[in-house]
Formats: C-alpha cells, structure tokens, sequence
C-alpha cells in the first residue's frame, strides 16, 4: 500500500511514518509539508491512502482535502485526517469535507491501526 | 467570564498539559503556584509559543530549559536526542500544538470557541517573550522528574466574537 502522510511538523511525519511500519502499512510512505507540496506529490504519483494534519503552513488540511475531493482523479482515495483538533464542531467541518476518518493528536498505534482498516474496508 | 484572566481561561491549558505530557512524553508534570507575570524575562531556553484567536485572543508559551527540553523531547520521539537542532525544535513545536489542540477542545465543551495558529518555537538563553500591553499574563511552573518547566497563558476575551 502506498501512502502519503502531509504533516509540517518533521517530528510527526517521523513519528507516523514509524507507527505505519510498526502496524504493518510501512511499504511506501510518500511524504510532504503542506497541502500544496501534497498535491504535487499527488499530480505524479497515485496513493492508496491520505494521511493528513490540519493547521499547516502555506496550505492547510482543510483546503488541501477540499482540492483533492474536487479532482476526479482522486475523489475516491481514502483520507485521514491527524491532528490537534479535537473539537466536535472541527471534527464535523473535517468529515464535511472529505475526510474519511479522523484521528486525534496523540495517538496509539492501535487507534491509527484500526481506522485504516476501518476506510480501507479491510474490518470483518 | 470576566474581563480579567480568572483561573477559568488557566485550567484548560493546565490540564491540557498535564494529559499531553504524561501520555506523549511519560513525565508526570507536578503543578507549582501561578504566578502573574511582571516582565518578560522567560527563565527558560527552548518555548513553543502558539497565537490564539476566536471568543479570546493571545497566545501560550510552553518553555523549558535545554536539558529539560532534550528529555522530553527523547521520550515523545523514542530517539536519544543530543542538542538543541531543528528536529528538537520541530519537536516541542508539536508538543505545544497538542497542548493548545487539547486545551480548545476543553474551552469547545464550555461553549468557547478559539482558533489556534501553527506554532513558533523560540531558542535561546533567558528568552524573553513579550505580550500586548494590557494583556494579562499567568506563568504555571511545573515540577517533573526530568526537571522544571513552565507555560505562560497570555490572553484577553475578545469582544468582537460575544
């Protein structure tokens, strides 16, 4: 599975890039700071999965998921949002626009484990 | 709430720092007494600083001293960390948000809505951190076994948001 993880914390993206490897999702980890630097990443290369944080310099998650839900190219491709925002109305603004599953800083591995597996439907 | 910075716009932030710690970077953060702060002096070498916006307006500092800095920073990457560098940086630059990204949580379920900025981090001894004239600021120090630490809240109800 080929995933991309969008965080402008360096610390995080090491942080989840090692949590995939230990849960068994750490084949092929495309990274980038911001939305922006995401979609460039996304205009030459396919994902099976999103992984994104929200309060991001230059374009933040929020923005981001609205351009790539926007895109037919990749209107399906699971997307899940990791971040500090943990309010019920930013959870709801989240899903509203596109995200597929959401994951609160910090987190267990367990909790990232399961909610892959939730949006890539690989749960009985 | 009232105009002034009561102890009900504090507590989320101590709390949220409280959680975060404990769980990110396995120290148990042991409160001191609040204080007011009187200047600007920052008696701490590393600080996360995040900007807040929404029903109030200011910012919160989380500052530790180096060593102190490094051993947390050690615990919630798993890596042995040497010095002070940029990844340190990035490092407490997280913790910060977390502890801002929990402490609005907390203000949501009071009916407070606030915005958080991305965060800055600061490097450098005796730092000092200045706030807006006529914004209060409270300094919460800390105790841990990895060494004392402190968050400094800085904020004033917004008006324009009631």
């Amino acid at each position: 599975m080929r995933i991309i993880t969008v965080d402008d914390s360096s610390t995080m993206r090491r942080i989840i890039k090692n949590t995939l490897k230990r849960i068994g999702y750490g084949d092929e980890i495309l990274e980038a700071e911001n939305g922006k630097e995401a979609l460039d990443v996304l205009s030459n290369n396919e994902v099976d999965l999103i992984i994104t944080d929200w309060n991001m310099p230059v374009m933040d998650g929020l923005t981001f998921v609205k351009k790539v839900r926007s895109d037919s190219k990749f209107d399906d491709v699971p997307i899940i949002m990791v971040t500090t925002e943990a309010a019920k109305e930013d959870i709801i603004t989240a899903l509203k626009a596109g995200v597929n599953n959401y994951v609160v800083k910090p987190f267990t591995p367990q909790v990232l484990k399961e909610k892959i597996e939730a949006v890539m439907g690989l749960k009985d | 709430m009232s105009a002034k910075l009561s102890v009900e716009w504090v507590n989320p932030f101590i709390g949220a720092t409280e959680e975060i710690l404990s769980t990110v970077a396995m120290i148990e953060p042991k409160r001191g007494k609040l204080m007011l702060k009187r200047d600007n002096t920052v008696e701490y070498d590393v600080s996360g600083i995040i900007g807040i916006t929404g029903e109030a307006v200011g910012s919160i500092a989380l500052s530790f001293p180096k060593k102190t800095a490094i051993d947390v920073v050690s615990n919630f990457t798993g890596e042995e960390v040497l010095g002070i560098d940029a990844d340190t940086a990035d490092a407490i630059g997280e913790l910060t948000n977390m502890i801002a990204g929990r402490a609005k949580k907390l203000f949501s379920e009071k009916g407070i809505k606030l915005k958080i900025s991305v965060p800055n981090v600061v490097i450098g001894k005796n730092h000092t951190i200045s706030s807006p004239k006529g914004t209060p600021t409270i300094v919460i120090p800390f105790e841990s076994q990895n060494g004392n630490f402190a968050i400094q809240v800085s904020l004033v109800p917004n008006k324009s948001e009631d």
